[in-house]
């Protein structure tokens, strides 16, 4: 057993048991940490096949955007983790039905799709080897995937901007500062001369 | 590099059923409805980047990001409704969420 497939093995038990508890863990920032994990080992395999940019993005994107994401939201909303668990069992017979049935589609998928010949049965060697994983990439995705790449900027500006639209809300009583209405002030309402009397006061 | 093909596939193959019986499995709590989906998706991540390596085709890898900025999306909107709903109804529970039952 070479040092790569024993990393594998690793990794994937890891990430499956992750993966497990993100849908077991009964307190919900329990099962964002396990998604965590489950993410830094799915990176980690990336890295092992060889996709490196790949592996570094998931861990950008995943741990350090969605899954804080998750973790704000799960911290923000005022949920009992006792209240949340009442009728799981109700729901076990089915999805494990339902999940066995698809686990028995995906071996069958599997099991009778032949390897096409020898050249997929072993990882091909890049078509250009001198240019590193991130490169290649990169003159991928700003040539012939360019309106693909814009098409994404724009799902995530649209995210954004719905994002932002659904959660803000108008508390009415704060105080804004209203630009136009400062600049228009003009003297005699901004100012007041009094003459004070000795000793008086106003 | 001696990882066979198969073994990612039967990895990704493990994730994805069991994110598929984390939506069953959590009719109590939309948000962990939603970290079963980005397993899912993760799963297909996997898939992609095991063929393309394997294929020697980077259109794989590329159609991969393409998935991971569709899920941030999908993660965004829908925690954004999942707070906006909690605000008006004060539970995230499935059950609950039958306002256009009629």
């Amino acid at each position: 057993m070479t040092i790569s497939l024993f990393l594998f093995y690793i990794l994937a038990f890891v990430a499956t048991a992750a993966a497990v508890m993100v849908v077991a863990a009964r307190n919900p920032v329990h099962s964002v940490l396990f998604l965590i994990l489950a993410f830094f080992n799915a990176a980690g395999l990336f890295v092992l096949i060889g996709a490196e940019f790949l592996a570094m993005v998931l861990v950008v994107v995943y741990v350090g955007a969605v899954a804080v994401l998750f973790m704000f939201v799960v911290m923000m909303l005022d949920i009992s983790s006792v209240r949340m668990r009442g009728g799981a069992l109700q729901y076990l017979p089915i999805g494990l039905l339902v999940g066995i049935i698809l686990l028995v589609e995906l071996v069958l998928v599997g099991g009778t799709w032949t390897l096409a010949g020898s050249e997929i049965a072993s990882p091909s060697p890049p078509l250009d080897s001198g240019v590193t994983n991130t490169e290649a990439l990169g003159r991928l995705l700003y040539t012939d995937y360019f309106y693909a790449f814009q098409a994404a900027g724009v799902i995530l500006l649209v995210a954004i901007i719905g994002a932002i639209t659904l959660t803000l809300r108008d508390r009415g009583a704060i105080r804004r500062q209203d630009i136009s209405m400062q600049v228009h002030r003009s003297r005699a309402e901004a100012v007041q001369l009094r003459k004070v009397k000795p000793r008086a006061g106003i | 590099m001696s990882i066979p093909l198969t073994h990612y596939l039967t990895l990704a193959a493990i994730i994805f059923t069991i994110g598929v019986f984390g939506i069953f499995l959590n009719r109590k709590n939309v948000i962990v409805m939603l970290m079963s989906i980005e397993l899912i998706l993760l799963a297909v991540n996997i898939n992609f980047v095991a063929f393309s390596v394997f294929l020697g085709d980077l259109a794989g890898q590329v159609f991969a990001m393409f998935i991971l900025t569709v899920a941030a999306a999908e993660a965004a909107i829908g925690l954004a409704i999942v707070v906006v709903f909690f605000r008006n109804r004060g539970s995230i529970d499935v059950e609950d969420i039958n306002l256009m039952k009629g």
